[in-house]
């Protein structure tokens, strides 16, 4: 049973069940291990790191800001800042632009340097030998 | 009515075209679950707004807005931020180490058996709340649309539909489906915010003037107002604390959103049908530029409702968006209107029946693949056995919800949403986190995880005001919105269950997997291919 879950997931090209894979035998999880330590691909980690943890914090603060304020500042929200729009709406609205910015900035990021140090693991890879 | 019926009947007629042309190339496993994995970034990103933006969504919020005014806006927020838990954290790790099932991440690292019979388990609960609710409010909506079917028909109608388009068409289907339907309610969406917006001179600043006219006789507070939903004042006792009720209702059900959406399997399922991770991300970018754009447009719907229409005109939430185009169009028996609500309706219509297909393809393949193919049968069956198991699966689910839903006129659909959304947050959420990123988890860990929190979060709404399963004077849990205690529960149990396993003798593969699934979730290393045999994605 182990072997045959460690290996699901690892299907062959043109062997959509993988089952190749477990002919195969499992790849000795050292060379993982090995992998997992290399340079290349503790930089693609940090760099993954150094983004998206102050990113998820920055998004969760953002947002529990709002039910937080609505609740607890319910007269300073219903300031009204245009007309009879008030800070309650404009918070709320600014929520998706957040999110549009946000997610726009991790894409063009992952894009430009997540991407290339992850071809450069792979790349490790395939001359260690590991992966599909 | 006949004009909602003949629009309705074209747009069926349209995506049971797509069904035919769909099962002709739905032959093989990764074609039925997984639409051969040759969905393109933008359109799965179509697909999963589709998938996203359920009855719940658009009659439901729209329905929220126009009876509490800004609380029910709050909604619209929360399932838009959502999406940056599903980019950031969890898209791109699920497409570089699953294959068909959300159960395909944690078996990896964990035993088979025991760790996707419990996924199993909280996909069918999570799906099943959902896809009642929906057919619930295809029910009543289609009832009330058109007196001439009743409940059980309706229900009977969309059963059967949803089974023929996952049976004939699988992921392929359902994906085509999905595609036109968000269209479609773009479409729907943009043409009545332009219409309300008409009524006061395109000026945003007139419009508000009017919703601050709007005034809920309960609270005093007028609908550009928080705290009609959720009134300010009342206390709720969490523990040794004394909390404002409101306020943690409100934070209680933003946690539910955020931290659901990225634990819901059909959503989670949607990113094994494009080629590589990379897709999987822009294709998130892409449904949240449309899911965004249609929730701020729920401003105008439901909003609009409210000036326009009027609470006590619109009668039931979930016709708010309905009874606004038939005013938009000119009124009761007028043709515009007769044709706007037709219209409207007919998107109301294609949205249910799109996303109760996704459902029943995620319920079926936590069945199929998961329970039967990887649990009973070892993981020995051959490929035209699997897909036959899985449809087979399909017309099960189908049948049972479309059972279920018969018998559940009454159930609010709202709340069987936020059902499934907290067991998500609860009992899949922090499995799938902690199968990715935490080296000391393990199987033991992971089945109380999803056990206990799938448990916990089921336990807390039947005794909480919201489903109306206990007297609803002093119901045992006082919010009916659990997830502020039922999340960290979820992670309680994941976390305690890891170290009871630990203690109990240790789960050696578990640990001893950690750096290939590390490695191979952040690069795509081993990633299942597309059916396209020739392309090799090295390169991307």
């Amino acid at each position: 049973m182990e072997t045959r879950n460690r290996t699901a997931g690892r299907g062959t090209r043109g062997d959509p069940d993988g089952r190749a894979g477990t002919e195969a035998g499992p790849i000795s999880t050292s060379k993982w291990d090995a992998l997992a330590a290399s340079t290349e691909f503790r930089r693609l980690i940090t760099a993954k790191r150094n983004f998206i943890i102050p990113a998820v914090a920055f998004f969760l603060v953002y947002y529990f800001a709002l039910p937080l304020g609505n609740g607890l500042a319910p007269s300073l929200m219903n300031t009204k800042v245009i007309g009879n729009i008030n800070l309650a709406y404009l918070f709320a609205l600014s929520e998706f632009v957040m999110a549009w910015i946000l997610a726009a900035v991790y894409i063009r990021r992952a894009n430009r340097v997540f991407d290339p140090l992850a071809a450069a693991v792979r790349r490790l890879a395939e001359r260690m030998g590991v992966g599909s | 009515m006949t004009t909602t019926l003949w629009i309705t009947a074209v747009i069926v007629a349209i995506t049971l075209g797509i069904t035919i042309w769909a099962a002709r190339q739905t032959k093989t496993t990764v074609q039925f679950y997984a639409a051969g994995r040759k969905i393109k970034g933008w359109q799965n990103g179509l697909a999963i707004a589709g998938d996203y933006m359920s009855a719940a969504s658009f009659l439901g919020i729209a329905g929220l807005i126009a009876f509490n005014g800004y609380d029910g806006f709050m909604y619209s927020v929360g399932w838009l931020v959502a999406y940056l838990t599903v980019l950031l954290l969890i898209a791109e790790p699920i497409r570089n180490t699953g294959k068909y099932t959300m159960a395909d991440v944690l078996a990896y690292r964990m035993s088979a058996g025991p760790v996707r019979s419990a996924a199993a388990i909280s996909t069918l609960a999570v799906s099943g709340f959902y896809m009642i609710a929906q057919m619930v409010g295809a029910g009543v909506v289609l009832h009330l649309l058109v007196p001439g079917f009743s409940f059980r028909l309706a229900v009977v109608i969309v059963g059967v539909l949803m089974i023929g388009y996952v049976v004939l068409g699988g992921m392929i289907a359902t994906t085509w489906v999905q595609i036109v339907k968000a269209t479609l309610l773009m479409a729907g969406a943009v043409l009545l915010s332009i219409m309300v917006l008409s009524h006061f001179g395109f000026n945003p600043l007139r419009f508000f003037d009017a919703i601050a006219n709007v005034v809920d006789k309960k609270s005093g507070l007028n609908f550009t107002q928080p705290g009609i939903l959720y009134p300010h004042g009342k206390h709720v006792l969490l523990g040794p604390l004394t909390l404002d009720k409101s306020t943690i209702e409100n934070v209680s059900l933003g946690m539910a959103l955020i931290f659901g959406t990225a634990g819901l399997p059909h959503i989670l399922m949607r990113f094994y049908t494009v080629p590589t991770a990379r897709a999987a991300r822009h294709s998130v970018g892409w449904a949240m530029g449309l899911i965004g754009a249609f929730y701020v447009m729920t401003t105008f719907l439901g909003f609009g409702a409210a000036v326009l229409v009027g609470k006590a005109k619109i009668g039931n939430t979930n016709l708010a968006a309905p009874k606004l185009a038939e005013f938009l169009g000119g009124g009761p028996n007028s043709f515009g209107g007769e044709l706007l609500l037709g219209f409207i309706s007919a998107v109301a219509f294609a949205t249910i029946l799109a996303v109760v297909a996704g459902l029943t393809l995620a319920a079926s393949s936590a069945f199929a693949h998961d329970f039967w193919m990887n649990v009973i049968r070892g993981g020995k069956e051959s490929e035209r056995e699997q897909v036959t198991v899985a449809r087979i699966a399909a017309v099960g689910v189908g049948v049972i919800a479309v059972l279920v839903a018969i018998n559940l006129p009454t159930a609010n659909a709202a709340q069987l949403v936020a059902a499934a959304f907290a067991v998500a947050s609860s009992g899949n959420l922090p499995v799938i986190l902690f199968t990715l990123f935490w080296k000391r988890f393990n199987t033991v860990g992971a089945v109380c995880g999803l056990i206990g929190g799938t448990a916990v979060s089921i336990l807390l709404i039947i005794f909480g005001p919201g489903l109306n399963t206990v007297p609803a004077a002093h119901p045992a849990f006082a919010l009916s919105n659990p997830g502020i205690v039922s999340i960290p529960l979820g992670f309680l149990f994941a976390i305690v269950g890891t170290y009871v396993g630990a203690a109990l003798g240790g789960d050696r593969r578990a640990q001893a997997m950690y750096p290939e699934i590390e490695v191979r979730s952040q690069t795509g290393i081993g990633a299942e291919p597309s059916a396209v045999v020739e392309r090799i994605p090295t390169a991307v």
